[in-house]
């Protein structure tokens, strides 16, 4: 793959100063942090043969772009107008004249300069507290130069862990479903791209349908569900070879595929004379295991991070709810006891939060609950929506939403969106085609 | 001045009328193909011979059998039976208003309520197979309850 090229070099350690940045990532953010991102400098030489290379212009400020796009999106910076930018990029990333930044009111400024070294691209960054007229990090990687996306998301991870507190999740991808076609008979393709939607990729042709994409926990695997020759089953699909496989001989329907946390067992449901309950197989001795035994749905099993526990959706008390187990089936508890009925449960890769799908009077919602059911917070209501998927950091779900049809059938639309946690920035994740089902990998270069 | 408001009133009681008949016709073309929430009509009823359709239609989130769907798998239990070379696909589905894997469950439930209708009319589990489409292929694209009504469906398809 090709983030085994990846190679980070820290040639300067974080500078340990006390610094007046402070971002509140607790609740809705009013008021983004203004920051300058200052397109990375490259000398004239590097400059040409990047433009051979990737056929860009001024790789540079593409990269910086790639960065400017991904704070826009957080909702926590407000990147300014470079048109306001009084110092040239590679005088300021060797010193800035803080005053001036100060001027045009940003309180970070974001510096760099990207070269062409034996044949790979090298960048290095700098992040700037302008009041304090402090460097507060420094990095410089190496890279091969058509991964120059990835250094953007890389430099906005490593900016939003130093300016946060927590760690980044925009050197990510997305793995959908893209939609096409009549709601009737909709073709449906796996899909992988990068978490800001470029790089899209196909990774199914179409020819049967395919559900619920989920990443490993190394992004290697794709777990999902596929109506290959009409037999609904769980599949393996390795991204790197392309290889498929069925997981399991079961004689009937499996879906709701997850994997473990540590990525050796594949936690479904499986259907069997109108009873659906839930197993697992393990990926290495292919033992199957029995975890739910009873009469009524049980589905969409998901872990919680230490693999103690699984929170799932079952209709045992005459409607769709949240239960709780441990991961060997015993002590089962229901959790949501809120008005109208829940599903999709999904444990948050910080363990604090189970996020789920509601329906209540007609309305949908994506919110969070606490994993004992209490503190439920609702983040976005509309006409459906569902499946949410946590960022590897806990602080953004992402989800679709499909919109009502009129009388004819007209103006059906699925799309991805996130929502933070505060429930404010919800944002639309622009995908060619139309789209479903969305699972968030884990950070990449990690 | 008077006669403006006397005019006007009129017209806005004839308004009303025409709005509030224009809802009871409305209301009495949707009431004759469901009955209850369960959809009574043939818009979309294909048939496997003649007086059998091939499909039943179910409640929201229910994958009980009403006395209609009942009388509907005698016929294809009948048919099925004359017929003892034609095994037969049950297909499940439900409609767009539930999370994607619990309605993939809700289809497989209601094949599977069809499935032991016709097995204990006598049909044997080995001509019977079932397919659940959970919300994936919907009869009619409309996000109204009538359409919603049809799409709530267990139709039995030849499979040979």
């Amino acid at each position: 793959m090709i983030f085994r090229y990846l190679l980070i070099l820290i040639i300067l350690f974080p500078i340990k100063a006390f610094s007046l940045i402070e971002v509140d990532i607790t609740r809705g953010n009013l008021s983004p942090l203004p920051v300058a991102v200052s397109p990375l400098s490259v000398d004239s030489e590097s400059k040409k043969s990047f433009e051979k290379l990737l056929k860009k212009k001024d790789i540079g400020a593409e990269i910086s772009l790639v960065v400017e796009n991904n704070l826009v999106k957080s909702g926590l910076f407000n990147p300014l107008d470079k048109d306001a930018f009084l110092q040239n990029p590679n005088i300021a990333h060797l010193k800035p004249r803080f005053e001036d930044w100060a001027l045009i009111k940003a309180q970070a400024l974001i510096t760099g300069k990207v070269t062409l070294v034996d044949e790979k691209l090298r960048v290095e960054f700098r992040l700037w507290d302008v009041l304090a007229g402090k460097e507060m990090m420094a990095l410089a990687f190496t890279t091969v130069p058509t991964n120059w996306r990835r250094v953007g998301h890389i430099i906005t991870d490593k900016v939003y862990e130093r300016l946060t507190g927590e760690t980044g999740y925009f050197d990510t991808r997305i793995i959908y479903v893209a939609e096409e076609g009549p709601k009737t008979n909709r073709i449906k393709k796996l899909a992988i791209m990068d978490q800001d939607g470029f790089n899209n990729k196909y990774l199914t042709l179409g020819n049967e349908l395919v559900l619920t994409p989920r990443f490993s926990p190394t992004n290697q695997m794709v777990t999902y569900l596929s109506y290959f020759k009409n037999l609904p089953r769980v599949y393996l699909l390795d991204i790197e070879t392309g290889i498929q496989e069925v997981v399991g001989d079961f004689p009937g329907m499996t879906f709701a595929p997850r994997f473990s946390p540590d990525g050796k067992k594949i936690i479904m449901s499986f259907a069997m004379d109108g009873n659906s309950d839930i197993y697992t197989m393990d990926l290495e001795n292919r033992v199957v295991e029995r975890i739910t035994n009873h009469p009524s749905i049980d589905t969409s099993p998901s872990y919680s991070p230490d693999g103690k526990y699984i929170c799932f959706n079952s209709d045992r008390s005459g409607y769709q709810q949240i239960y709780v187990m441990k991961s060997d089936g015993s002590n089962v508890k229901r959790i949501s006891f809120g008005k109208g009925i829940y599903g999709t449960p999904v444990w948050s890769p910080r363990g604090d939060l189970i996020a789920f799908t509601k329906m209540h009077k007609g309305r949908f919602y994506i919110g969070v609950m606490r994993t004992n059911g209490k503190g439920e917070r609702l983040l976005t209501e509309n006409f459906y929506q569902e499946a949410p998927s946590w960022s590897p950091n806990g602080r953004v779900l992402i989800f679709y939403r499909e919109t009502k049809t009129d009388s004819q059938g007209k103006g059906f639309s699925a799309k991805l969106w996130s929502i933070d946690l505060t429930g404010y920035n919800e944002r639309l994740v622009e995908t060619k085609t139309d789209a479903s089902d969305p699972s968030w990998s884990t950070l990449l270069s990690n | 001045m008077n006669l403006i408001k006397i005019l006007r009133s009129a017209f806005l009681v004839v308004l009303a009328c025409l709005v509030l008949s224009a809802c009871a016709t409305k209301k009495v073309a949707t009431m004759k193909q469901m009955q209850g929430d369960v959809y009574t009509g043939t818009d979309s009823v294909e048939y496997l011979a003649d007086g059998v359709p091939d499909r039943v239609f179910f409640a929201t989130n229910e994958s009980i059998l009403t006395t209609r769907s009942r009388d509907t798998l005698r016929k294809q239990a009948g048919w099925l039976r004359e017929n003892s070379d034609v095994n037969v696909v049950l297909e499940g589905h439900a409609d767009e208003r539930g999370t994607r894997e619990y309605n993939l469950a809700l289809g497989e439930r209601r094949a599977n309520a069809a499935k032991d209708y016709l097995m204990t009319y006598g049909i044997s589990s080995n001509r019977i197979s079932v397919l659940s489409y959970g919300k994936e292929r919907p009869v009619d694209s409309g996000s109204n309850p009538l359409a919603w009504s049809k799409n709530r469906r267990s139709v039995t398809v030849k499979a040979n």
